[in-house]
């Protein structure tokens, strides 16, 4: 079905076995096929937590209902925030980053390939150990912000899972950033000035210096919990002079820019799917640089606006309260520019630029009522109401999921050769959107009529029947159009047609390779002449972009393996930690967590001692590649 | 390998060779926000022990039980080897591969010395009551000075990984900025214990 071409010989493709295309996938150092990994398995993390979703509001559709127990809400509760936003939302996210950014730059690899493949693995083991608790002893079930000294001193074994999974997880997440970081600042294709970038890259950028900054009070934080639990200490044990708000501080020091990493990348794809089927440049390009550096920077002052009820003090109260609104300001720079955009523009309506479109008004929403819960007295009668998750929900599945659907109807054919089904994603869009606020507007009034969060239950005649009816009603809507996006991916697996290299008439780097990509993305890398480069040369009436250099041979890594392995010696110690509450006063847990990381730091010094020759692909062969 | 040392020798290198590849300046900028990164872990284990030095529950507390002239030497041990590092970075970007190797080899021998000394606190504080799970002070102390010290000791291997990869592949264009990082590495590290020095012993004996 794909387009034949001299890199892929088709003769040997038929013939590969199952064992050597799972071999292939698995020492795989290409940030392409990294991405593909990165989205199907936060693809299918997704659908996982969207079912837990769905049973969550199955159980609050009608009063006393008795679908699912206290207990396993409580696991279902947690299960599905710390998933969407750690193993649903982030992957998705960083997935396109690995598919694009080095496109868009004009780069060949991302500058660290080896460690993109290890951020990768981190991420799905730490991923699945988290997972396995459910097999093991239960699932974590202290909330998605696993409040101490509820999961450091009551709850059960799921704890440790939560705190190992998202420990291994954010280690891959941490050196992913880095990654990026050091790819956009040194990879850059000649002439691509930072002013020059796509503000997907940039948001990209922004985001990865969130990673970095953000992801170590996480890492902190567990340790201190982890270290609680198994090893007997006393961090938030108030009787030998512990301090429990030590762990919210660490956790929404971390948590509060976890938003910003999320929604940042999502501005991007928004940023980059409204000029396209606008038919226009970003209005205020500059402006939109400015606002995401703003939104970051002041996104790391704000953490103390989800403790506003701890009793911090009405000055700290107020000073958080304030920054909180600060950043409404960068962020409506944001929505002005993208109206600005459309307007005048000759506005297209594909599935790709409806999401965009659908993201304006709801995320505008979501932004509203954020700066009603900044205010802090008013925040005492939110707090912990269904206001804060019709909020937040307004602008993580508003914003960042809006968004994410976007980039996936307009990066597919990029990514996967051929473009969704058209037809078919409008439909999904409109399922969505109007599921999705059936489902949460009418929880903003039901948090303001008294309804808490977290509850397993209610009680009937207290006027909050029919809001959690409709509730449960939109979320089925939501999970129909789910199901409506996974017939198109199979339909366009089975039946799509081959995608031309440029299906949207788009502006920047990545639309100017030919699809699929080769593996070196550029036969020479291009000299880069002003914004939205591809636009530029087209408009010069080229079909190719200058070339910044004469064509030579291609130096790319060598696959390996050793990723997988370091990744999976964490994922044994892990679980080896995790095996204490089951074998209590046994060596025999600690034993195998020692073995786990002894596997993962001999991967690290064997990849050390070993250079990597690396491949070489000759001018020849690609100029072959071109003719074709 | 003799061979293989000679022939590194007589070849040029470039002023920075740590800087002369696209691989080495991406590693160099890499370890740097590695570094950033690093940097907010440990402001958040020493927000953690600020928040909870007072927390003796039943224990000893750190005025009763740190000893400055021990830390002293310690402190001295470890400043040293950073001095160490840097000439073996000098050495390593005029291609003087034996000095390179000389001055390595100081620096890890300071570095075990000043395990050395943080092994026998740790265990004499341990007789003296004060276990990890004593109280929350005891925690932090233990997590907050136990994780510099398993940055010491995971430094150390890296740097003998490096002197023995050395031995075999001498200074070019792919091991100097290998050197040229375990060397920033190693700086900070130290940076951190002037911290601790400072935060944890002397407010812990005077403040």
């Amino acid at each position: 079905m794909s387009q034949p071409t001299l890199e892929q010989k088709p003769e040997k493709d038929r013939k590969k076995g199952f064992g050597q295309t799972l071999w292939e996938w698995l020492t795989t150092v290409d940030h392409k096929k990294i991405g593909i990994m990165y989205l199907v398995s936060g693809g299918l993390f997704f659908l996982i937590a969207g079912v837990q979703a769905m049973l969550i509001r199955i159980q609050l559709m009608v009063p006393e209902n008795d679908f699912l127990t206290a207990f396993t809400y409580n696991e279902l509760l947690t299960m599905h925030g710390t998933i969407m936003i750690f193993f649903a939302a982030m992957p998705i996210l960083v997935g396109f980053m690995n598919a694009i950014v080095p496109l868009q730059i004009g780069a060949r690899d991302l500058a660290f390939p080896f460690l993109n493949a290890l951020g990768f693995w981190l991420f799905l083991l730490g991923a699945l150990l988290l997972n396995v608790s459910w097999f093991m002893g239960g699932a974590p079930n202290a909330g998605w912000t696993n409040y101490v000294p509820l999961s450091s001193g009551y709850e059960g074994s799921g704890i440790d899972f939560y705190v190992l999974g998202l420990q291994i997880s954010g280690f891959g997440t941490l050196i992913t950033g880095i990654n990026f970081l050091v790819t956009i600042i040194n990879m850059r294709a000649p002439g691509m000035t930072l002013m020059r970038m796509p503000m997907f890259t940039w948001t990209a950028l922004t985001m990865s210096a969130l990673i970095l900054f953000a992801f170590p009070p996480l890492t902190a934080g567990l340790f201190l919990v982890m270290f609680d639990r198994i090893f007997d200490a006393n961090f938030f044990d108030v009787a030998a002079g512990g301090n429990v708000i030590i762990w919210q501080h660490l956790f929404w020091i971390f948590g509060h820019p976890e938003v910003y990493i999320l929604i940042l990348p999502s501005f991007g794809i928004i940023s980059e799917v409204i000029p396209t089927f606008a038919k226009k440049r970003l209005f205020g390009y500059e402006a939109m640089v400015f606002a995401t550096i703003l939104i970051a920077f002041v996104g790391f002052m704000v953490w103390a606006h989800h403790m506003f009820t701890v009793g911090l003090g009405p000055f700290v109260n107020v000073l958080f309260g304030i920054a909180t609104m600060i950043i409404a300001v960068p962020t409506g720079i944001k929505i002005f520019n993208w109206l600005f955009t459309l307007w005048g523009g000759r506005i297209q309506f594909t599935a790709a630029s409806l999401w965009a479109l659908g993201f304006i008004p709801t995320f505008v929403m979501g932004g509203v009522t954020g700066v009603m819960v900044s205010v802090a007295p008013a925040d005492y009668q939110y707090h912990d109401s269904y206001f804060v998750v019709a909020h937040f929900h307004y602008v993580i599945v508003g914003g960042v999921v809006l968004a994410v659907f976007a980039g996936l109807h307009y990066w597919w054919p990029k990514m996967f050769n051929r473009k969704l089904n058209e037809p078919l994603g409008k439909a999904t869009f409109w399922l969505f959107l109007i599921g999705f606020h059936l489902t949460f507007f009418v929880q903003h009034f039901l948090g303001l009529w008294g309804m808490p969060r977290r509850y397993f239950t209610y009680i009937g005649g207290q006027g909050l029947d029919t809001g959690n009816l409709i509730s449960t009603v939109g979320s089925l809507l939501m999970g129909g159009a789910s199901v409506l996006l996974l017939i198109n991916i199979i339909m366009t697996a089975i039946r799509g047609v081959p995608a031309d290299h440029d299906p949207w008439d788009g502006r920047t780097l990545e639309w100017a390779t030919p699809t699929p990509v080769p593996k070196y993305n550029f036969a020479q890398i291009p000299q880069v002449r002003g914004l939205d480069a591809y636009w530029l040369a087209k408009m010069e009436g080229k079909k190719d972009l200058p070339a910044a250099e004469p064509p030579g041979p291609i130096h790319m890594p060598s696959p390996s393996i050793i990723p997988f392995i370091m990744a999976l010696g964490l994922f044994i110690s892990g679980w080896g930690f995790c095996l204490h509450s089951f074998y209590e006063d046994s060596f025999i847990p600690y034993l195998i967590g020692i073995i786990g990381l002894v596997i993962a730091f001999g991967c690290m010094a064997i990849h050390s001692l070993i250079d990597d020759p690396g491949i070489h692909i000759e001018p020849s062969e690609h100029n072959k590649e071109r003719e074709t | 390998m003799q061979t293989g040392i000679k022939a590194n020798q007589s070849a040029s290198l470039p002023e920075h060779p740590e800087r002369a590849t696209l691989e080495g300046k991406n590693k160099v900028l890499g370890v740097w926000f590695f570094l950033g990164g690093e940097t907010v872990l440990f402001a958040s284990f020493f927000g953690t022990f600020l928040a909870l030095r007072d927390g003796t529950a039943n224990g000893p507390s750190g005025a009763e039980l740190f000893s400055l002239p021990l830390v002293f030497i310690m402190t001295m041990l470890l400043l040293t080897s950073s001095l160490t590092s840097v000439l073996a970075v000098w050495a390593m970007q005029s291609n003087e591969y034996r000095k390179m190797q000389r001055w390595l080899t100081l620096t890890v021998l300071l570095g075990f010395g000043f395990l050395a000394f943080e092994i026998f606190e740790f265990v004499e504080y341990a007789h003296q009551g004060l276990r990890f799970s004593t109280s929350a002070f005891s925690s932090a102390f233990y997590t907050l000075v136990g994780c510099h010290g398993a940055h010491v000791t995971f430094g150390l291997i890296w740097i003998i990984l490096l002197q023995l990869q050395g031995m075999k592949k001498g200074i070019n264009l792919t091991t100097a900025p290998k050197y040229y990082v375990a060397s920033l590495y190693w700086h900070f590290i130290d940076v951190v214990w002037v911290f601790i020095f400072t935060v944890v012993y002397l407010m812990g004996k005077v403040g």
